[in-house]
């Protein structure tokens, strides 16, 4: 017996420390239904961070959604605080069994 | 008669005047290991449970003194420590604009760090002290408190002002006011002076005596990080770099100036004169992040943590100790 998925989106946004709480409550407001957020450390084009204290901490965060409410909160990141921050961020595709939970 | 004596009794306690406290050499080792590229790391939670419990002890020993005393002399002290709070910034951004030719965003921000304080520059100028039996008013925790605020805020109105752009008030007073650093310094000194002397006995073999052992760990893994921001000093240009040092110990002469007239012992015008001197790295790096998003902070870091922190913890404490001893009456 095959067990019945739904397609969504995966979102996930890898960006400094201190946007935690903005990008949360942006993504709850235009229409995710959860988010979770890990202290992640890495390096890109503004250099090395290694979250080993406060000012040097980096957030990753997963939201999955349906494909507008993703591409909704995607555009937003990038309207609002790409130009300033450093953000990386990226879309897969992922299936989620309780369809309900990611509308 | 006197003479030959004195200059006996008082030529090592001049030298050692000016040496650092013994717990800024675990400072230096961090610094020297990661200069060494060698793979020592602190985990991240130490790092955090290690902050807080400095934020915590010195809250709770000021709030044990302030139980000690009566509240009225502090209202010129505490009006001395504001003033300082607004000037400093203030000469900060004028200097980083006009000689420094900083945008102003980039120069707002600096000046937000430097008008703000750091707390463990505070805690190694209470540690020396110590060290060497100068008494101080212990109430200055609560200058901590107070002073990392108008600074932060002096900054994002300098950003603002001739800029306008929209800025989230709610969630930065949110952010400043109820950050780990205010909560645990005001919520130290609250249960400090309710507790008073007697009843913080309990508690007092964790939060007073492992005190320096604590803040020597946590120097060690700042030498970590500062060694870090050592990189990026080669694209502050020439100018912040004086700055970052010639800043503090101008600002680090008027605490002490200031600390005098307001009454502070020649103890307690040292730590005001190193709160003066200080740059904050914990609560403003934060805070200017969310206000002034155009600001660097790949300026601002280097400077603050790079060269004013190492340079007041190692030269800047003994300085400003021989300022307030020469100000004092």
């Amino acid at each position: 017996m095959t067990l019945e998925t739904h397609p969504r989106k995966l979102l996930v946004i890898i960006a400094e420390g201190a946007l935690e709480k903005s990008l949360a409550e942006d993504a709850m407001r235009l229409g995710a239904q959860g988010w979770t957020a890990s202290d992640v450390r890495g390096a890109g084009a503004h250099g090395e961070r290694s979250a080993s204290w406060d000012g040097d901490r980096n957030v990753e965060l997963k939201i999955v959604a349906t494909q507008a409410v993703a591409e909704a909160i995607a555009r937003h990141v990038l309207d609002t605080y790409c130009r300033d921050y450093s953000v990386a961020m990226f879309l897969t595709d992922v299936a989620v069994l309780r369809p309900e939970k990611f509308r | 008669m006197v003479a030959p004596n004195g200059i006996l009794a008082r030529t090592p306690a001049a030298a050692s005047d000016l040496l650092p406290d013994p717990v800024v050499l675990f400072f230096l080792l961090g610094l020297a290991a990661r200069l060494a590229r060698s793979d020592l790391r602190l985990p991240e939670a130490l790092y955090e449970t290690l902050a807080l419990y400095l934020l915590l002890a010195i809250g709770l020993k000021g709030g044990v003194e302030l139980a000690r005393h009566s509240l009225a002399p502090l209202l010129p002290q505490l009006a001395g420590a504001l003033a300082l709070g607004i000037v400093i910034p203030l000469v900060t951004f004028g200097l980083l604009r006009s000689a420094g030719r900083l945008p102003r965003a980039d120069a707002a921000s600096i000046a937000g760090h430097y008008g703000s304080v750091s707390v463990v520059t505070f805690a190694v100028g209470m540690s020396w002290l110590a060290t060497r039996g100068i008494a101080h008013e212990s109430h200055l925790a609560l200058f901590v408190a107070i002073l990392e605020i108008p600074g932060i805020a002096v900054g994002i109105a300098l950003a603002r002002t001739g800029a306008p752009g929209r800025i989230a008030w709610g969630r930065l007073a949110h952010e400043v006011l109820l950050g780990k650093g205010i909560v645990l310094l005001a919520g130290g000194l609250v249960i400090g002076w309710w507790a008073g002397p007697d009843r913080i006995a309990p508690v007092a073999p964790v939060f007073f005596d492992l005190f320096k052992g604590v803040l020597a760990l946590f120097l060690l893994e700042l030498g970590l990080v500062v060694g870090r921001q050592l990189g990026d000093l080669r694209r502050a240009g020439l100018f912040l770099p004086v700055f970052a040092v010639a800043g503090p110990v101008a600002f680090g002469a008027l605490g002490a100036w200031v600390g005098t007239i307001v009454g502070l012992t020649p103890g307690g015008a040292t730590l005001l004169a190193v709160l003066a001197g200080s740059a904050s790295y914990i609560a403003a790096p934060t805070a200017m992040r969310i206000a002034i998003p155009e600001a660097s902070p790949a300026l601002s870091l280097p400077a603050v943590l790079g060269i004013t922190f190492p340079f007041n913890i190692t030269l800047g404490i003994p300085l400003y100790h021989r300022f307030a001893t020469g100000f004092a009456p």
